[in-house]
């Protein structure tokens, strides 16, 4: 009995080690967001000047602004495109026949199994090659975000539908519904759920991308966060600014993922 | 036979847009690498690429060498700081869902934001940036992806079984080595996957952590295609190589994959 508190305690003080030190860096920065340097000290006590900084940066603050801007505009746009076409592409893709089924489903997992960088090479010569018919970069942007987030959304909703039971559908057409509006107003109620968490999925995949927007943003300056962060924040050391920066974003990525989470698990108990 | 052609709506038919779509932004742009890695300097046909790049001429194939080996000692880390991680979280605390959560919480902050932040402490420390701040970084960076297949395929151990190998006399050892961990290999496999893969392709964490100095295959890639560069055809051959490298990797893959991914 003794033995295997003795374990436990063991347990947890490694959990704690881990856990430490993977905070470790976020915890020192948030900390130091707080000292107006980019040193580790508090010279000058504690003050917000790293906050105000963000706002009176002048070129800098305005990239940053157009940055989180196109950010969210990209990931917006991209999460409802994949949305649209994954949820009517799974219900095409569970009616189709078996071997069909089964190819499009590989050539689906692709984007997913593919290592990031060598789908952003290919897209990024696919568009280099065809460049009259594509030469917007906000359109390239989006349909690399969309080509790499759709398969998630097929995987999300596919189970879903794979448990609805078929009987419903053609209930609805029994009952003298056509085809289109059974799928309206029966699969689709049915399948939501999937595709609550497939445009989630999506929204925050194209969100935290780095490598195929850094390949295929082209020259016309569409910077989003993190190409703007590794384009000013690479070579040099951080700025007390990026200090700031980073910790609105640890705290607001944190809280939002931690009510999220309370909220399912409470769900899950009620 | 006169019967008027009338439009009939077909479920099948959603599916085809999005084939449509799939071959022409996914497999035709992967087929544009296999042809660049054809096209050599003076827009000939030729294989000069490939020998440019297996001759090791501009270094790349020593690249590749470095990289598996750091990716290798990465996933392994990663691994073995992991594997307890899991086995921890899943003995003692199964039901406390947060408590997994911190564990796969850094992973939702963008890499880029973690490794530079990560720097500026190195910095701090008057460490030199080198093999062992990039490691650090590759370990920090991809330990949640390897503790989250883990905890999943831990957690959904039969306990009966654990307490039946016990029952015939299994020292806590001996449950642990020959029941447990056998059991959990799925989730290792797809675990090592989930981090062997990115942790050689990825780019700027290398760069970052050691100014530049430790180049990994990612780091690589992105140089031939960049501007000043600009020699897309041995970067497409790279590309074609580490292609090769995610489909064998992912032949050893067993779990199902819509499983972990489901946790995420």
């Amino acid at each position: 009995m003794k033995q295997t508190k003795f374990g436990r305690i063991l347990a947890d003080g490694y959990l704690g080690l881990v856990l430490a030190l993977l905070y470790l860096p976020i915890a020192l920065i948030i900390i130091f967001s707080f000292s107006g340097n980019s040193n580790f000290r508090f010279d000058d006590g504690f003050t917000l000047q790293s906050y105000l900084s963000i706002f009176n940066s002048g070129a800098q603050t305005e990239m940053l602004l157009s940055a989180i801007k196109n950010t969210f505009v990209l990931a917006i746009s991209a999460s409802v495109i994949s949305t649209i076409i994954g949820t009517f592409a799974t219900i095409g893709i569970y009616c189709l026949n078996t071997k069909l089924r089964k190819v499009t489903l590989v050539v689906n997992q692709l984007p997913m199994i593919n290592s990031e960088i060598v789908m952003a090479v290919s897209l990024m010569l696919f568009f280099a090659a065809f460049s009259q018919v594509f030469p917007s970069s906000w359109a390239r942007l989006i349909i690399s975000h969309v080509a790499f987030c759709t398969p998630y959304v097929v995987l999300s909703i596919l189970p879903r539908l794979q448990k609805m039971d078929p009987n419903m559908y053609e209930a609805a057409l029994d009952l003298g519904s056509n085809p289109f509006s059974a799928m309206i107003k029966v699969v689709l109620p049915y399948i939501t759920p999937g595709v609550m968490s497939g445009f989630a999925m999506a929204f925050t995949l194209s969100l935290d991308d780095f490598i195929i927007t850094q390949f295929n943003k082209g020259d016309t300056g569409i910077e989003t966060l993190s190409t703007y962060i590794y384009e000013d924040a690479r070579v040099k050391s951080l700025e007390p600014f990026w200090f700031a920066v980073f910790s609105i974003f640890f705290v607001v990525v944190f809280t939002l993922l931690l009510l999220v989470n309370i909220r399912k698990n409470s769900k899950k108990e009620a | 036979m006169n019967k008027k052609l009338k439009f009939r709506f077909s479920r099948k038919a959603l599916a085809y847009p999005y084939m449509a779509f799939l071959i022409l932004f996914v497999v035709v742009p992967l087929v544009m690498i296999l042809i660049n890695a054809f096209i050599t300097d003076g827009n000939k046909i030729g294989f000069d690429n490939f020998v440019e790049f297996f001759s090791d001429a501009g270094g790349g194939l020593t690249v590749l060498g470095n990289s598996l080996i750091i990716g290798f000692v990465t996933t392994l880390l990663c691994l073995v700081i992991g594997y307890p991680v899991a086995y921890f979280l899943a003995k003692y605390h199964a039901s406390n869902n947060v408590l997994v959560l911190m564990f796969i919480l850094p992973m939702w902050v963008n890499f880029l934001i973690r490794t530079l932040s990560t720097k500026t402490i190195f910095l701090a420390m008057d460490l030199e940036l080198g093999m062992g701040t990039v490691l650090f970084g590759m370990v920090y960076n991809y330990l949640p992806y390897m503790i989250l297949p883990l905890h999943t395929t831990l957690v959904s151990i039969d306990k009966r079984l654990i307490e039946a190998s016990e029952d015939l006399g299994a020292s806590k050892g001996t449950v642990l080595v020959k029941t447990i961990f056998p059991l959990s290999l799925p989730g290792v496999v797809s675990g090592i996957t989930m981090t062997f893969i990115p942790a050689i392709s990825t780019f700027a964490i290398s760069e970052i952590l050691s100014v530049s100095k430790i180049y990994l295959f990612g780091d690589a890639i992105n140089m031939h295609f960049s501007k000043a560069t600009n020699s897309f055809g041995v970067g497409s051959v790279m590309s074609l190589v580490m292609l090769v490298l995610v489909i064998v990797s992912n032949l050893f893959t067993s779990l199902n994959e819509e499983e972990v991914r489901s946790v995420l």
